[in-house]
């Protein structure tokens, strides 16, 4: 019994650790900038300042930013829950020559770190005429080695009498894959999905390099440049984090269990 | 019989030639995409590490000199000593701390999905949201961290402009954002420990301590393996955390440069692109080395036989 409290008072004690950034950038948010820059500290406002928030609005095209950042959030996790599914049915469930080679070759992808391929593909969207449109921003992460592994590790885990059945019914292989596979993998599409969203929601230095208009521009760059701009009206800057986040929190906050399970499925030796 | 045996074998190659054209139907775009967008830059960003390359001009082949030039410039150095010691800490830190609070919620007590939410909150939020806020935690004089430590009549460093302290400062935020991924990886391998083991220790009567040191953290080294390699791995790019921090302050950019910082200062502030992509390939190198490393030391500790 009392080992159980002490194991909640550790416990505690981080969670605290943990919450209390996030507590201060919506409190600082919400105060008036003198308040904000005054000593003593105040912890909460002396009154609740909604208006910060309109405020950043009107400082920066927030509107367009949010769009922005939806289009290409979208566009990159359609992209790769298509592609690399239909491409991970193959290597799960066909056989065609090469595959092992080919199979090997998509594997080396996850070595590469991304900013190893930062300025060579600087060129090649230069010569695409790319750079600064959200083609730039979409199509090359539409692609992903990790999402095929993923979704190959989870489709080689559904039972093959399904599909093989389906074939003696004369089933063809895409009608396979779009019947059987995919109702299948839902967990696994789910976890990708999830993982995309994030990565695609809080990626910076891609933007931030391939991009350089306002008509493109996504959040995270655009909160950057807020910051260089107001480098010290902290109110007005933690807004704009408390804006910038809050779609990443609430999604986490429902969708956890599929997350967490997708994070740990990783872990797993096989 | 024999009759049926010469029909069905074209029929069969038939169908053969048909799936395999329908696989690479199905791989052809992510293949395509991935050697266009990955696997081509990778060479190609090794060829240009021999190149002086504006971005714009046909790149200048000049062999070796990006990388003479590189280890006679001290930021350079700095950035590598700084990007080994950043990693060097912040994983084993945030691993450690991850592993003590796995444990703890693996206990079966009350409110694990509460405290695992709140745990994993930094995780999800943008890297750049996280440096501004502990931009402002970390403040010398309005910050909320000082006017703790000011209460309880402890020194108030200044956490960010004390070049000594700095880099220190920066791997805190970096654990605190990281922690929680690593608390998922490590609380699914304890939950993947059979509940049998410690049912014979409890047997033979070893205490719960001994159990830890005996059951659980042996059977756990191919958990502790696999966040070891994948927490170095994204540490050693460490860069959205750091160009937030840095912001437009000078004093700050020496003691907090790491090797992504140099790419992306060389590459596009300085349009040195041949020179960045030096720096790219000596990360990759060291990403490898260190990647190569570990699994050539895995044998010492870690347990595959659980």
């Amino acid at each position: 019994m009392n080992k159980k409290w002490l194991i909640h008072l550790v416990l505690i004690i981080g969670a605290v650790v943990m919450v209390t950034p996030f507590l201060w950038m919506v409190l600082t948010s919400l105060k008036s900038f003198g308040e904000a820059m005054q000593v003593p500290i105040t912890i909460f406002p002396e009154e609740w300042l909604v208006k910060n928030y309109l405020d950043v609005f009107a400082s920066i095209d927030m509107l367009r930013y949010y769009f922005n950042t939806l289009m290409v959030t979208l566009g990159r996790t359609l992209g790769q829950l298509i592609l690399c599914s239909l491409a991970a049915f193959a290597f799960a469930r066909m056989d065609f020559p090469g595959k092992n080679v080919i199979f090997i070759l998509v594997l080396s992808v996850l070595m590469v770190p991304m900013q190893i391929i930062l300025i060579p593909n600087y060129g090649i969207l230069t010569s695409l005429g790319w750079i600064d449109t959200f083609y730039a921003l979409i199509v090359p992460g539409m692609f992903s080695a990790f999402g095929v592994f993923l979704l190959r590790q989870f489709f080689l885990g559904i039972p093959k009498e399904l599909d093989e059945a389906a074939t003696i019914d004369g089933c063809s292989f895409f009608g396979i894959y779009w019947r059987i596979i995919l109702p299948n993998a839902t967990p696994g599409l789910i976890a990708l999905g999830i993982f995309t969203i994030l990565a695609a929601w809080n990626d910076f230095l891609w933007p931030l390099v391939m991009t350089n208009s306002e008509e493109t521009r996504m959040l995270s760059v655009g909160i950057a440049a807020f910051q260089g701009q107001y480098s010290t009206d902290y109110p007005l800057l933690m807004a704009g984090a408390v804006l910038s986040t809050i779609p990443m929190l609430i999604m986490f906050i429902i969708l956890q269990k599929h997350l967490v399970s997708g994070i740990a499925l990783q872990g797993v030796r096989r | 019989m024999s009759d049926s045996k010469v029909l069905t074998k074209p029929k069969k190659s038939r169908r053969k030639r048909k799936e395999a054209i329908w696989a690479y139907l199905f791989i052809a775009p992510v293949v395509l995409g991935l050697f266009l967008f990955y696997l081509m830059p990778a060479l190609a960003s090794f060829g240009l590490s021999f190149t002086s390359w504006n971005g714009i001009n046909p790149p200048e082949f000049i062999g070796l000199d990006n990388l003479i030039r590189l280890f006679q410039t001290d930021s350079f150095i700095r950035s590598m000593v700084n990007t080994l010691v950043f990693t060097l800490i912040s994983v084993p830190l945030a691993v450690m701390l991850a592993t003590g609070i796995a444990i703890l919620l693996n206990q079966k007590i009350k409110g694990m999905v509460v405290y695992r939410t709140l745990y994993f909150l930094p995780v999800v939020t943008m890297p750049v949201a996280v440096g501004m806020v502990w931009k402002w935690l970390y403040n010398t004089d309005y910050g909320l961290l000082n006017y703790i430590l000011g209460l309880l009549h402890l020194p108030q460093p200044a956490w960010l402009f004390d070049p000594n302290i700095a880099l220190i400062s920066v791997i805190v935020v970096y654990v605190w954002m990281t922690v929680g991924n690593n608390i998922i990886l490590i609380l699914a391998g304890l939950q993947g420990i059979s509940e049998t083991y410690y049912e014979a220790a409890e047997i033979d009567g070893a205490s719960k301590l001994k159990q830890l040191f005996t059951i659980t953290i042996p059977l756990l080294t191919p958990t502790l393996f696999f966040v070891f390699i994948t927490g170095m791995i994204s540490s050693l790019q460490v860069f959205d955390l750091i160009f937030i921090m840095i912001g437009d302050s000078h004093v700050l950019l020496e003691p907090l440069r790491t090797l992504v910082y140099g790419v992306y200062e060389s590459g596009f502030e300085y349009s040195q692109m041949g020179y960045a992509s030096a720096q790219a390939f000596l990360l990759f190198l060291m990403i490898l080395v260190i990647t190569i490393f570990q699994f050539a030391f895995q044998k010492k500790w870690v347990h595959y036989d659980g």
